[in-house]
């Protein structure tokens, strides 16, 4: 495994996505392939993308990769599609559009489906960005296909996110409603040359005022036409500019910490579950007591307690 | 249209009686009896149309508004349709001598086959261009090349159609030059090129580059032909590939239809009056197996594109309202297993082609399913238009098929899809912003993917394939490109770069990128001066790719 | 449980024939397995790096334009040079009987040619699941 770690360490491919592999299928070498790796993190820049689909956020990924490499910045991807269902396949097609780097070694663009992981989605694409930060990638993106419960959950392991718009897709407002706009740091109104974009633009500038506190500087929102490569540079710099504020300000520092925080809780939570799983039958129990229940009438509450209370000892006794 | 209530009362009567006794004997094959693109079929259709108005309206005559019953007066019995096979593979020298046999074995006109570096704008010496020259079609790198292509072929004798969308206007532009060397005049032409860029972005593939600048290059082409080469098809809008690529009749026919409204609105944008470019406009269409249905589709985007040019253009000359079409038979419906079934599908389809009055067919060989086809089969699939020309006898009336109650539901069924469609396109923003978000790829997807389950799970039956299937042979006497062949196209290549004047080729180069840069300017006349110096595919490609970008795929899976 | 196995839908070549491509992706998902499809036009260096980094069991090659001797062993030669020969390669397409023995030679496992059903590809995919699943 040393071999492994150092082969990562060395920024080799092969061996970075079979680290990635490992962590997907929870295989044993996890836990200890991510601590060796831990001490080497934490120096890459991890940006977070999303909209709803359609809203062009892969074409402007692409458009983005081109300009940081122009930086020479190293870049990975990580295409996370949380909405197969956990049991069956995934055809994972969003690398398609990127797939112009895919001769770039300083690019790695890699596709993650949900397969029903422990501890979510989200706890795999945690795992996978130390992957890629112990191997050297001075920028992570992470980009999900919509804008659901779990994108959100994913996409918020980032520093900072950028929030892609379209006009014209009768979801913008809705957007604006359900609370995706707290997540948002950056604002994109992509397909600018759209009936309607500068109107939501107004909008969303008009709903950022609510937002924004008079100390810090406001969101950027800014408007690209990412097929015919216009707003790129603005993109990037605006980024670059927030993300600078976000380092100076502590807020990086607070976010990141905050989401360690999140990481221990998700982590003990889950190996509590575990241990809970494996060790008392809880599938098994919970027929019983739904058989309890429906069938005999019991209070389910009452009877909560009472299995739990059972468990409980159990585990203490142990 | 409504069937009168005495008929309907009538069918119920027999319905109860002498239908339903048989079905309580014996049931049908089927629950449920579908055409080929899942419309429903009636077991016994019945009359409609009742008035003469409502005839008028929906069918009229041959020649004349709406078009149902066919673009000329006479149709077949004035002249048939020109039996165009689409031909070209390897070097120009090798399908020059193909084409010559085809016009000596009684073919009518040419149907050029490019191959894919060609199309994509890649010369041969490409590393892109790897195993692919030659294979799909003849390979091109300048006008040299064209030379051969046409070598002994009198450009003002016969009509040459090229399968060639994002550099058509190079091709054309080769095509004109080597009409000049003939001494043959522009306005002496005869032909078509695709052109058609939409359905590259849908279905086929061959894109260079995006949408805009894509349209752009298709106007530049509308514009030029009006002045210089009258005669010219400037387009054939293709539901060819859409079907090919698993679409339904209904699908094929309306999203042909809004690429053809996509490009009218384009060139009516870019300043163009309509009379002077909507009567080059001509359509590709796919025959596939399901006879019936397929004339049916024939007649109503015929019926469909006179109604769109009249009511939503406002064309007022009826050769603007006219859809004229070529037809190719299906490809995908050919199968690997017991080759010699092709000839009867392409039989069959070719009867839809006839049937439904297109101007020009190309029918597939039997052996396509397994390599390029050879000579052989090349004649039969040729002779079995012959066949049905000469021998059948369906030519010697025109839209023999119309009055069928069957034909004609199935008509007014498939225009009913289509328009709902158009709306739906329409709402979306038009027919490129319906491609970019991938709603149109999805729903061909959707439509394939049923189709192939069908096959999958024995609901469809293929002959050969999952049913009466043989154990078989391997077959022999396949044709093979050879694999030399890239290297002596590139050493000829090579060989006329080093020939030409540099310099020359250099100014002409920066003059396309000149007008590129500038959009008000037309981009035939740089082009073809470039050409003339021998200035090759891939050079001009490129200053376009620098200048317009290049369009990246866009599906939805 | 069994091994999630991931598998790669590349187009080789210049031809977008897509269909069948298309098709073989959306069947093998819903028999579920994770494909991950490149698109039309990819060069057999993309897809080698493509099938590296998303560490894929399985490539799956799709052609029509009749280059596959060339674009199918390329594939084959670029993985072994990356070390990564155990990702096992298999094509379909037009491609005629007397091609297959030279294919198979160069490291194709399996061909697939026109009208093959799903369920033969997904045979041949749990036949070899053993090897894949280190």
């Amino acid at each position: 495994m040393k071999d492994l770690t150092q082969q990562i360490l060395n920024g080799d491919i092969r061996s970075i996505a079979r680290a990635i592999s490992i962590v997907e299928n929870n295989a044993p070498l996890k836990e200890p392939l991510l601590d060796e790796l831990y001490p080497f993190c934490g120096k890459a820049m991890i940006w977070g993308i999303t909209g709803a689909p359609g809203a062009g956020k892969s074409t402007l990924l692409d458009r983005i990769i081109a300009a940081e490499r122009e930086q020479q910045r190293r870049v990975a991807v990580i295409a996370v599609d949380p909405t197969s269902p956990f049991t069956g396949g995934a055809i994972l097609g969003d690398r398609l559009r990127m797939q112009r780097h895919a001769l770039d070694s300083g690019v790695f663009i890699r596709s993650m489906a949900s397969r029903g992981y422990l501890g979510g989605i989200a706890g795999a694409t945690r795992d996978v960005i130390k992957v890629f930060d112990a191997a050297g990638y001075d920028l992570i993106i992470i980009e999900t296909i919509g804008v659901g419960q779990s994108e959100v959950e994913v996409v918020s392991l980032a520093d900072m996110i950028l929030l892609v718009l379209v006009p014209g897709l009768g979801d913008e407002i809705q957007a604006l409603k359900a609370g995706i706009m707290e997540i948002g740091d950056i604002f994109i109104i992509n397909k600018k040359d759209r009936e309607g974009a500068v109107k939501l633009k107004t909008e969303v500038e008009y709903v950022l005022r609510f937002k924004n506190e008079s100390s810090a500087p406001p969101n950027p929102v800014i408007m690209t036409a990412a097929t015919l490569n216009e707003g790129i540079a603005e993109v990037i710099a605006a980024a670059e500019q927030y993300f600078q504020y976000l380092t100076d300000s502590g807020q990086l520092e607070q976010r990141r910490r905050q989401r360690l925080r999140q990481e221990f809780y998700d982590i003990v939570l889950t190996k509590i579950q575990q241990v809970v799983e494996n060790h008392y039958n809880l599938t098994q129990k919970v027929e019983r007591l739904v058989e309890l229940v429906v069938e005999h009438h019991e209070k389910p509450y009452a009877l909560i307690e009472k299995h739990l209370n059972s468990i409980l000892k159990e585990i203490e006794q142990r | 249209m409504p069937k009168s209530t005495e008929l309907i009362k009538k069918q119920q009567q027999w319905e109860n009686s002498t239908l339903k006794k048989v079905l309580d004997r014996n049931p049908e094959r089927k629950a449920e009896f579908t055409t080929g693109s899942w419309l429903p079929a009636e077991r016994v259709a019945l009359p409609r149309i009742t008035t003469d108005e409502e005839y008028l309206n929906k069918l009229g005559f041959p020649g004349e508004y709406p078009f149902t019953r066919g673009v000329q007066a006479t149709m077949y019995r004035g002249r048939f349709w020109t039996m165009r096979q689409y031909a070209g593979f390897g070097t120009a020298e090798e399908s020059n001598s193909r084409y010559k046999y085809l016009l000596s074995q009684g073919q009518t006109g040419l149907s050029i086959a490019f191959d894919l570096p060609t199309q994509i704008g890649y010369d041969s010496d490409d590393a892109r261009s790897l195993g692919e020259v030659g294979k799909v079609g003849v390979a091109i790198d300048t006008l040299k090349d064209m030379e051969i292509l046409f070598d002994g072929i009198p450009l003002d004798k016969v009509s040459t159609s090229m399968t060639i969308n994002a550099p058509a206007a190079i091709l054309l532009a080769m095509y004109l030059a080597v009409a000049e060397k003939q001494g043959v005049s522009k306005g002496q032409l005869n032909g078509t090129i695709q052109n058609d860029i939409l359905k590259e972005y849908i279905a086929r593939g061959t894109y260079i580059f995006p949408p805009k600048p894509s349209l752009r290059l298709i106007t530049n082409i509308f514009e030029y032909c009006s002045r210089e080469v009258p005669k010219w098809n400037t387009i054939s809008i293709s539901g060819y590939h859409i079907r090919e690529a698993g679409s339904t009749a209904i699908q094929e026919v309306a999203f042909t239809l809004a690429d053809g409204i996509a490009y009218v609105q384009a060139a009516l944008n870019a300043g163009l009056d309509l009379d002077s470019f909507a009567d080059r406009l001509s359509f590709f269409f796919n025959a596939h197996n399901d006879l019936l249905e397929e004339v049916a589709k024939f007649r109503a985007a015929r019926r469909m594109w006179a109604k769109i040019m009249k009511e939503k253009f406002g064309a007022t000359n009826p050769k603007t309202m006219m859809l004229r079409f070529h037809t190719q038979t299906a490809g995908s419906t050919l199968t690997a297993q017991q080759p010699d079934n092709n000839i009867v599908r392409v039989t069959i389809q070719t009867l839809a082609a006839v049937f439904g009055g297109t101007q020009s067919l190309h029918t597939n060989s039997r052996d396509e399913a397994l390599a390029l086809p050879s000579e052989e089969s090349v004649r039969i699939a040729l002779r079995t238009q012959q066949i049905v020309a000469y021998e059948s006898g369906v030519t010697n009336t025109v839209d023999p098929l119309a009055g069928s109650y069957y034909v004609e539901d199935l008509t007014d069924k498939i225009e009913a899809g289509v328009w709902q469609y158009l709306e739906q396109i329409e709402k979306l923003g038009g027919m490129v912003a319906a491609i970019e978000t991938g709603f149109i790829q999805k729903e061909i997807q959707e439509a394939a993917y049923r189709y192939q389950q069908e096959i999958e799970n024995g609901q469809r039956i293929v002959v050969g394939v999952n049913q009466f299937v043989i154990p078989e042979e391997p077959p022999s006497h396949l044709l093979k490109v050879d694999a030399e062949l890239q290297r002596i196209q590139i050493a000829k290549l090579a060989k006329v770069k080093s020939e030409r004047n540099q310099e020359a080729v250099k100014q002409k180069l920066a003059a396309i990128r000149q007008a590129a840069l500038s959009p008000d300017q037309n981009l035939m006349p740089p082009i073809l001066d470039a050409v003339r110096e021998y200035a090759t595919l891939g050079e001009i490609c490129n200053v376009l790719r620098d200048v317009f970008g290049e369009y990246q795929e866009s599906i939805v899976l | 449980m069994n091994k999630k196995l991931r598998i790669l839908i590349a187009k080789p070549g210049l031809d977008g024939h897509d269909r069948g491509a298309k098709y073989v992706a959306r069947a093998l998902k819903d028999a579920g397995y994770e494909v991950i499809y490149t698109g039309i036009r990819q060069s057999p260096e993309a897809i080698a790096q493509t099938a590296i980094q998303e560490d894929v069991d399985f490539v799956g090659l799709s052609l029509l334009s009749g280059a596959h001797n060339e674009l199918f062993p390329r594939v084959v030669q670029l993985l072994r040079e990356k070390q990564a020969s155990d990702i096992i390669v298999f094509g379909g397409g037009v491609i005629p009987e007397s091609d297959m023995p030279f294919l198979k030679e160069q490291g194709i496992a399996a061909i697939f040619t026109p009208g093959t059903s799903i369920a033969a590809i997904i045979e041949f995919i749990e036949a070899n699941r053993p090897r894949v699943s280190h």
